[in-house]
């Protein structure tokens, strides 16, 4: 069994979707926690702080490669998985199983995981690009991001999209959190209550985080 | 309960053969018996069609006791029908109500053609078991069965996973029309016992194999699967399955 072998099965392909699914999850983690700072109280201060260290050092500029490597990963394999797996049955049912079987988000992650690429493309544009553009993609001088966060959440629609983004994001990982760990081959009894609800706590209070700081904004609450 | 009778509306899928297109047939039966088995009902009807001199539906059936695995009837948009931890030839009329229109379908999945009407192949489970769901056993006198120690827990999961009955219901309900549960269960039954330890590693890899070259889909734990099994077969019987890959894709040394 050569490496290409054990990763490009049906099983290592879940195998890759797993892996990457929770080094992804760990990066909303640190996204998450960084960006909370902007409820410091002291109009940014704190938060510009922290951004500053994750776009002027080495050392998270280069984890960040490894993040686009892995999302990508995630986004053509699991796009790719989708594909192949709606081709194994051309003839459809007449009456289908629906949500007696299973959980909706959970027949559902190639869809929300189109939506919330989408959202990442106008999030992306949002900050990410304008920032490294104007640090010539290297080490140069940043933008404010704090002031363009105040700017960019002071439109409604921009507003309601990001909190539309997070929900999709929300029951994405309501599913994609407990079965990247099964897919790791977690399957004791005592892990599986546990990872259950740790998943559901874990993507409602990510959804929460991320959806507030629009609204924060454009509340006038920061 | 109280015993009924009840007429029916059914509507059947019927197609000739693997290569023809089939369609849905509209029949009525009656006077139908709430004590009645699904299947038994389906005779009536195909006594009836023969009467008119018309094709009668072709089903599979074996045991008609839930054991064999042979009944495969997607009905109204489940496999077995509405019960749970059920079969096809255990599923009774007393389910259903006086005037109710039931639609029958076969399992739909490309790894599993249509032969005729609601029959379909499903000799790639036979397949994927050829490569792998053995274990190895010496010839010469028959072992003391107690010879070995099994720890009771291992013992009690390997024997839930071996009542798999390979039905394929699990592939008809899942929307990948994955193969998973039934792989997990015949490869967990096996990985548990110290029987199954000599070929543990080459087993998963080969049972894998197969079940991809047979077309199946790929898992994605949505859990369909385990709520549709007439056997209960557990869904954390594929996270063994996936720590099993793991391990043997790491280690193994071919
Ligand atoms: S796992 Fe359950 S549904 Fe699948 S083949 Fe075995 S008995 Fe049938
Ligand atoms: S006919 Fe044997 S299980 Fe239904």
């Amino acid at each position: 069994m050569t490496w290409k072998q054990v990763f490009t099965s049906s099983v290592g392909k879940k195998l890759v979707m797993g892996f990457t699914g929770i080094f992804l999850i760990l990066f909303l983690i640190v996204h998450a926690g960084l960006n909370a700072c902007i409820w410091a109280g002291d109009n940014g201060e704190m938060f510009t702080k922290g951004a500053h260290f994750m776009g002027s050092n080495w050392v998270p500029r280069i984890l960040e490669v490894g993040l686009f490597a892995g999302l990508l990963l995630h986004i053509i394999q699991g796009l790719m998985l989708e594909f192949s797996n709606r081709s194994k049955r051309s003839v459809g049912y007449a009456v289908s199983y629906g949500n007696e079987g299973s959980k909706w988000y959970s027949r559902s992650m190639g869809l929300l995981g189109t939506l919330i690429l989408l959202f990442l493309i106008l999030h992306l544009y949002h900050f990410w690009l304008p920032n490294r553009a104007s640090q010539g993609f290297l080490l140069g001088e940043e933008i404010n991001l704090f002031e363009k966060m105040k700017l960019e959440f002071s439109e409604l629609w921009v507003v309601i999209v990001y909190v539309l983004g997070c929900l999709s994001l929300g029951y994405h990982l309501a599913h994609g959190f407990q079965s990247a760990f099964r897919t790791l081959g977690i399957h004791n009894k005592r892990y599986n209550t546990l990872l259950t609800s740790v998943g559901y706590a874990f993507s409602i209070i990510i959804t929460l985080l991320f959806a507030m700081m629009p609204v924060s904004f454009y509340m006038g609450w920061v | 309960m109280e015993h009924y009778n009840m007429n029916l509306n059914l509507k059947v899928w019927r197609q000739k053969n693997c290569k023809s297109k089939g369609e849905f047939k509209l029949y009525r039966v009656e006077n139908i018996s709430s004590e009645m088995s699904f299947l038994e009902m389906f005779d009536v009807l195909n006594e009836q069609l023969i009467r008119d001199g018309d094709d009668p539906i072709t089903f599979d059936h074996d045991c008609r006791e839930g054991i064999c695995g042979a009944c495969s009837m997607y009905i109204n948009g489940k496999p077995h029908g509405p019960w749970q931890a059920n079969t096809t030839c255990q599923l009774h009329m007393r389910a259903f109500n006086d005037g109710d229109t039931i639609v029958v379908e076969p399992w739909r999945a490309d790894a599993f053609p249509v032969i005729k009407d609601l029959m379909v192949d499903r000799s790639a489970f036979d397949r994927i078991i050829q490569a792998g769901g053995y274990i190895s056993v010496n010839t010469g006198n028959a072992v003391d069965g107690n010879a070995i120690p099994i720890p009771k827990d291992d013992a009690d999961a390997s024997f839930a996973a071996a009542m798999c009955i390979g039905c394929g219901a699990c592939v008809a309900a899942c929307k990948n029309s994955s193969a998973m549960l039934f792989l997990s269960a015949k490869v967990s039954h096996l990985a548990l016992l110290p029987q199954g330890a000599p070929e543990r590693k080459s087993r998963v890899m080969n049972m894998v194999a197969q079940m991809d070259k047979e077309g199946f889909g790929s898992c994605t734990n949505t859990g369909a699967c385990e709520a549709t099994c007439p056997k209960e077969i557990s869904i954390t019987n594929i996270a063994r399955l996936n720590k099993e890959y793991l391990g043997a894709g790491f280690t193994s040394d071919k």
